[in-house]
């Protein structure tokens, strides 16, 4: 019997939905051109065909989410995985941060960073760089989201510039998005 | 650029963050489609294109953002001066006991816009319990998920600009 998570972890969980996936084989038209965004080498993950209920949001969704995260120039891969981390962290979408400090991970070639992120929030002992993006992304994660000139001259004072400012902005406010998703619409469970 | 986003954060033509966001037009234009998915749908389902305008309005002013507190007041009222019986672009007003639904479709809104964090599959339950199918309820978090980036990249937007 799989039990559901509740701490952070860099080990990705399994997700199971609240909501019951679309069925591919009986999706109505507009929910198969949808399914055709993602990619067709995996298996469509639940996620993705409870999202097909609504597939007008979704047709969407994987290139903007793509772009956000991978496109060329500006704020760099890790950097972007650690906006998407620090949102996930606020919100507690233990799926989403998984994922998300996994990648960090292997981009960096070593786990201490989201170790401590994990354990100790923002009080984690970081670079000032890195801290700096964390305590952006989480403060920018809260409600009413908390930005004020303050906020991004502590960026420009450890050296982004306004392209890394504003890529920053979309992956850790797309967090916001993806956490409200997974994290009420399914729950991460072990994959034992 | 007529995009909702910068028109709210009230973006100039020129300067860094003007051309920040040239770079990122691509994204930028997809935002804007996923606005009119969210808020515009062809297909609305069981959950109406007014109270997707009064719930963005509601979860504009939770989140005390101005330039989108009048783009979805603007949108409620297109829709006619009575698109909103129950005032559910009012953070401070529930909808009462003769509309369950959407009294649960607000309890959802608040508590994931306030405190996601929060959210259990209880919560869930509630808006199945109050009528809503499973298409419904997906588009309703689609709605939630999206207007909450929105704001946010709103937000950061409006600051960034001011120092220009």
């Amino acid at each position: 019997m799989s039990r559901v998570i509740h701490k952070f972890t860099t080990r990705i969980p399994t997700w199971r939905p609240h909501v019951t996936p679309v069925d591919f084989d009986n999706a109505n038209e507009a929910q198969r051109e949808a399914l055709k965004e993602t990619p067709s080498n995996t298996k469509i993950s639940d996620y993705v065909l409870v999202l097909a209920h609504d597939p007008e949001s979704l047709r969407i969704r994987t290139s903007l989410f793509n772009g956000i995260m991978y496109d060329k120039g500006g704020l760099c891969r890790e950097e972007r995985e650690l906006g998407a981390v620090a949102a996930s962290v606020v919100n507690r979408c233990i799926y989403c941060a998984a994922v998300h400090a996994h990648r960090y991970n292997n981009i960096v070639g070593d786990d201490a960073v989201m170790k401590d992120i994990f354990l100790r929030g923002k009080e984690a002992e970081l670079d000032e760089r890195t801290r700096a993006i964390l305590r952006f992304g989480m403060r920018l994660s809260e409600t009413p989201p908390n930005v004020d000139q303050s906020d991004i001259q502590a960026l420009r004072d450890v050296g982004l510039d306004e392209q890394e400012i504003l890529d920053l902005t979309l992956s850790t406010t797309l967090f916001g998005w993806a956490n409200r998703l997974m994290h009420t619409l399914g729950e991460p469970v072990s994959n034992a | 650029m007529a995009h909702v986003i910068e028109t709210a954060a009230n973006v100039s033509d020129s300067g860094a963050l003007f051309e920040a966001l040239t770079m990122r037009g691509k994204l930028m234009d997809l935002t804007e489609q996923s606005h009119d998915a969210a808020l515009l749908p062809s297909d609305e389902g069981g959950v109406p294109r007014a109270a997707r305008a009064a719930l963005a309005c509601r979860m504009a002013k939770i989140c005390r953002q101005a330039g989108l507190v009048s783009h979805y007041q603007a949108l409620l009222e297109s829709y006619g001066a009575d698109a909103d019986p129950h005032r559910l672009a009012d953070p401070d007003a529930t909808p009462g006991a003769d509309a369950p639904r959407l009294a649960a479709m607000v309890t959802y809104v608040d508590l994931v816009t306030r405190s996601p964090k929060d959210a259990t599959k209880a919560d869930i339950e509630a808006l199945r319990e109050a009528g809503l199918v499973d298409a419904d309820i997906v588009r309703l978090a689609g709605l939630v998920a999206f207007v909450n980036y929105q704001l946010r990249v709103t937000a950061v937007l409006s600051v960034m600009g001011e120092t220009q």
